[in-house]
């Protein structure tokens, strides 16, 4: 029988891939596209807890279809944000983000 | 009901209003959106302190309105004011882009507010990201600047990340207590392991938007690369959002008794205190400086929450206000000698005392308040804070944090020296324009009159904290 913790053991390990890829990925698209497999790993523990724990409540589902609204902003955001530093680095690596430091 | 609610919804309307003008009037629209942008802080500034005391909670608990968010909602209200005064001449770098500046800085402004009436863990997300997005815009505003740039994708990815972190734990104790409203949460919260992670997640998340020590790494590079009006911002409006906002959560929701994350806090404001002061002390340019004290300041500000007395929160309210007037003061400074030299190395501050007395009176008198100096503001404030932490049991958090203060003051009075005594690279007098004169004279002047009478601000700390000690 697959319970709760089923699903908060695949929203850990969504949550640690997607951490993993923030630390260790150089391309800054794929930053952000671990950002977005840390931010679903909360919707499945949302949703699951709001289907296990909070009985008739909606709050959790509620909760993850905001947080995919405000995902989607951010990401908006962040590409613009990456167009406009390719058009005068010409790379996408964050290591040669590197004017700022010490 | 709306009527509680007219504050936000006039500083709403008052960012779109902003975009419009400009839409409507493309030249005239700029300088218009100043103006109406100030006026209308002052507006609601003078409407929530009228209404300081008034309580309420709004739409089941989701939203409250107490003097506790009042008082921060008025801290954000006079930052924001001060920082648009002292840089009136400094956004014309922005061209046609200025009143779309004015706009993100009122939906930032909205952002906070929210977030410290935030009864609910959603609401309290949703300011959050709507305060973040707006000021990753903000730090990229001089967009072809790289620095600009690079801070702006800095920002952007170590927010999210920090975001996605703070949420994992919201998710944590939503499902160990089924509820996300922060007054029900202590009632449903069942005390399992998995909840020692959450407070873990919890406390990284909301370390990061306050900087404290751990996750501080991002603090200095946003800083520098910034424009410097959205520095000044950013360093007292974001950070005293974050922590009244965790000040609210971790004292309402997480009155644990087996699981003690004071003492968690307790470590990483010591550790906050000693690197982001010694780490200042090597600093040449005064943004890098400022954020790394920015950095020390905050760990002085988590001792008031570990302590969560009656000293404690009380002084961490007093000093966030203090650290306003201090901060903002010394940032406009900054903020003049930027105009003048284009340039942010502490050697362009050289012989300040002569081209312009006032401007290195006030960056003195800033810089001391900062360090703590008696008869300052800072003083009163570390006062508050540190015999919280001896009352409360943590005499040696209060010891680390008089340690500290006594090693910032080397590097607050470096900078003062090569005003008075430092090499010259010009020599003209240093003109100052009217707006900015106005902020300099309130931040130095409440700075001296909070540190030699507090009392008008201890009253409405006093009323302020109330809700947490019953």
């Amino acid at each position: 029988m697959i319970g709760l913790t089923h699903y908060l053991i695949l929203g850990t390990i969504l949550f640690s891939i997607g951490l993993y890829g923030v630390l260790a990925k150089r391309n800054a698209v794929a930053v952000l596209m671990s950002i977005e497999l840390i931010l679903n790993a909360v919707n499945i523990n949302f949703v699951a807890a709001n289907r296990f724990v909070a009985g008739d409540g909606v709050i959790g589902q509620l909760f993850s279809i905001f947080v995919i609204v405000v995902a989607a902003a951010e990401v908006a955001v962040g590409l613009a944000l990456i167009i406009s530093i390719v058009r005068h680095k010409k790379s996408v690596n964050l290591d040669d983000y590197n004017i700022l430091k010490w | 009901m709306y009527l509680l609610l007219m504050p936000e919804i006039i500083i709403a309307l008052l960012g779109i209003l902003v975009v419009i003008l400009t839409l409507i009037l493309p030249n005239k629209g700029q300088e218009a959106a100043k103006f109406v942008t100030t006026a209308g802080i002052i507006g609601v500034l003078v409407w929530i302190f009228s209404n300081f005391n008034r309580e309420a909670s709004l739409f089941n608990n989701i939203y409250l309105i107490d003097p506790y968010a009042s008082f921060f909602k008025m801290l954000f209200l006079t930052a924001s004011l001060l920082v648009i005064l002292s840089s009136f001449k400094y956004v014309k770098k922005f061209g046609r882009r200025t009143s779309e500046f004015y706009a993100f800085l009122l939906f930032t402004i909205l952002g906070m507010m929210i977030m410290v009436s935030a009864g609910d863990l959603l609401t309290l997300y949703i300011a959050l990201e709507l305060m973040t997005i707006s000021f990753y815009i903000l730090v990229a505003y001089v967009l072809n600047r790289e620095t600009s740039q690079e801070a702006a994708i800095k920002y952007l990815i170590l927010g999210a990340l920090s975001s996605g972190i703070l949420l994992f734990g919201i998710s944590m104790i939503y499902a160990l207590s089924g509820t996300t409203v922060i007054s029900e949460i202590a009632l449903c919260l069942r005390e399992e392991p998995a909840l020692i992670s959450a407070v873990v997640l919890l406390l990284a998340g909301f370390g990061f938007k306050i900087a404290l020590v751990p996750f501080h790494m991002w603090t200095p590079d946003i800083y520098e690369g910034a424009p410097i009006n959205v520095t000044s911002f950013l360093a007292v409006a974001s950070k005293a959002a974050g922590l009244a906002a965790m000040v609210r959560f971790f004292m309402i929701s997480l009155d644990l008794f087996w699981f003690d994350w004071h003492l968690l806090l307790a470590i990483l404001a010591a550790a906050t205190m000693i690197i982001g002061n010694l780490i200042a002390l090597v600093q040449t340019n005064i943004k890098r400086l400022l954020a790394y004290s920015s950095i020390a300041q905050a760990g002085y500000l988590a001792v008031g929450l570990v302590a969560a007395n009656d000293y404690g929160l009380k002084g961490v309210l007093f000093y966030s206000m203090v650290y306003v007037f201090a901060n903002l003061g010394a940032f406009a400074v900054a903020t003049q000698i930027e105009n003048d030299m284009e340039s942010n190395e502490i050697e362009a501050f050289g012989q300040l005392g002569k081209r312009s007395p006032f401007l290195a009176a006030v960056m003195t008198v800033c810089l001391l308040s900062l360090a703590g100096i008696p008869p300052l503001a800072g003083f009163a404030g570390k006062f508050y804070l540190f015999s919280g932490a001896v009352e409360g049991g943590y005499v040696w958090l209060a010891f680390i944090g008089l340690l500290m203060s006594m090693i910032s003051v080397y590097y607050y009075l470096k900078v003062v020296k090569v005003m008075y005594i430092g090499k010259a690279e010009k020599n003209a007098p240093l003109a100052i324009e009217f707006p900015a004169r106005i902020a300099l004279w309130i931040c130095v002047l409440l700075t001296l009159l909070f540190g030699i009478y507090p009392v008008p601000l201890t009253v409405l700390t006093r009323n302020a904290v109330s809700l947490f000690l019953g």
